[in-house]
């Protein structure tokens, strides 16, 4: 189909859509009212199960098979991902050269913002059910520490920091580490990552039962994810080139 | 006016299904579904939203009894941006090999397919 088609198709499809999406608002519950008839029941549920952090209480107690299903599509989209862009049998991997230059200032400040940005990250991960936060959140800020290293100074300093294969191994255990979960909740209360550990007291780290377990699973796997993501595209930029390619 | 963030939200669908349709480049495209799919996130916290209230975390200054905004559709927004995140970088990655198996990112170039 031409462009001109195309985009008089999109004219008619967008004109109706919008025309339709404007009449729905007219009958939605008026912005900023009082009306959350799911809040009003999410909110008892994750009380009772000593969350202080709601959201992570759905997340990882009230809706925990949806996020196991999410997980499922990170895992298979970032397999999907290091499967296209792995070499292809007419390149070759070589070593990164070690180019480009950062100033010794950029260089203190990845320096000394590393490690806090990592604590950070753990703090996040581990405060997941109890302050805003939680293992996705917390797991793409401990990639991101890491990655600082890249930003502020250079390529093969990053590959010795993070060799990809121990992150490969962090992330099918957090999969499988949160599918496991989800069995021993069937064993000990009946259902599918049933909530069976001690609730403990309302708003210390060590209650809300498996919500802070999850988490911590979830933020490994999402560490995980992101070191293989980034370094296949790192590579495919930096160390792959096809054969007989000048040096 | 309180129709105001849902009319937001379906412009961001809309510009970005928009920048799709006449994309010449595929990771222009690639963009442009993520502006999309940012329409939904607002779509989202504009239906949770509460005036006046908190976010629904509770704490010694939040107590449990208090309003907060509906905590369902930010779970489901978290979903979302993890499931957009991912589905980009798939994209990406295809993105990279279709420009080195036909040398070109131009999406109206693709439109034969070749061995």
């Amino acid at each position: 189909m031409n462009r001109l088609g195309r985009l008089l198709l999109f004219a008619l499809g967008g004109g109706v859509v919008s025309v339709l999406f404007v009449l729905a608002t007219f009958d939605l519950p008026d912005f900023g009212s009082s009306i959350h008839l799911y809040r009003d029941l999410a909110v008892p549920a994750a009380v009772q199960h000593h969350t202080a952090n709601v959201v992570s209480a759905v997340n990882f107690d009230q809706r925990a098979i949806d996020t196991f299903g999410e997980e499922t599509i990170l895992v298979a989209s970032v397999v999907g991902a290091a499967a296209l862009l792995r070499p292809s049998a007419d390149e070759s991997e070589r070593r990164a050269p070690d180019l480009g230059r950062t100033l010794e200032s950029t260089r203190l400040v990845g320096y000394v913002l590393m490690p806090v940005t990592l604590v950070l990250g753990v703090d996040v991960v581990l405060h997941g059910g109890i302050t805003p936060g939680g293992g996705f959140q917390g797991g793409v800020v401990l990639a991101t520490g890491l990655h600082l290293i890249y930003v502020t100074g250079t390529y093969p300093a990053l590959e010795r920091l993070r060799p990809v294969v121990p992150f490969e191994v962090a992330e099918s255990l957090g999969a499988a580490g949160f599918a496991l979960l989800g069995l021993l909740g069937i064993w000990t209360s009946g259902a599918f990552l049933g909530n069976f550990l001690p609730l403990g007291a309302f708003g210390q780290i060590l209650s809300t039962g498996t919500v802070q377990v999850l988490s911590a699973l979830v933020g490994l796997e999402v560490l995980g994810s992101m070191i293989v993501l980034l370094s296949s595209f790192f590579a495919q930029e930096i160390s792959i080139r096809k054969a007989g390619a000048d040096q | 006016m309180s129709i105001y963030a849902y009319l937001v939200a379906g412009y961001l669908i809309l510009i970005g299904s928009y920048g799709i349709v006449r994309s010449r480049h595929l990771v222009h495209a690639v963009v442009s579904l993520s502006v999309a799919q940012a329409g939904t996130y607002v779509l989202l916290l504009a239906v949770g939203y509460q005036r006046a209230a908190s976010a629904p975390v509770f704490g010694s200054t939040t107590k449990p009894n208090t309003g907060v905004v509906d905590p369902v559709v930010q779970a489901m927004t978290l979903t979302d941006i993890v499931v957009s995140a991912t589905v980009t970088a798939l994209l990406l990655a295809l993105a990279v090999q279709i420009n080195k198996r036909h040398g070109t990112v131009d999406p109206d170039d693709l439109a034969a397919l070749r061995g």
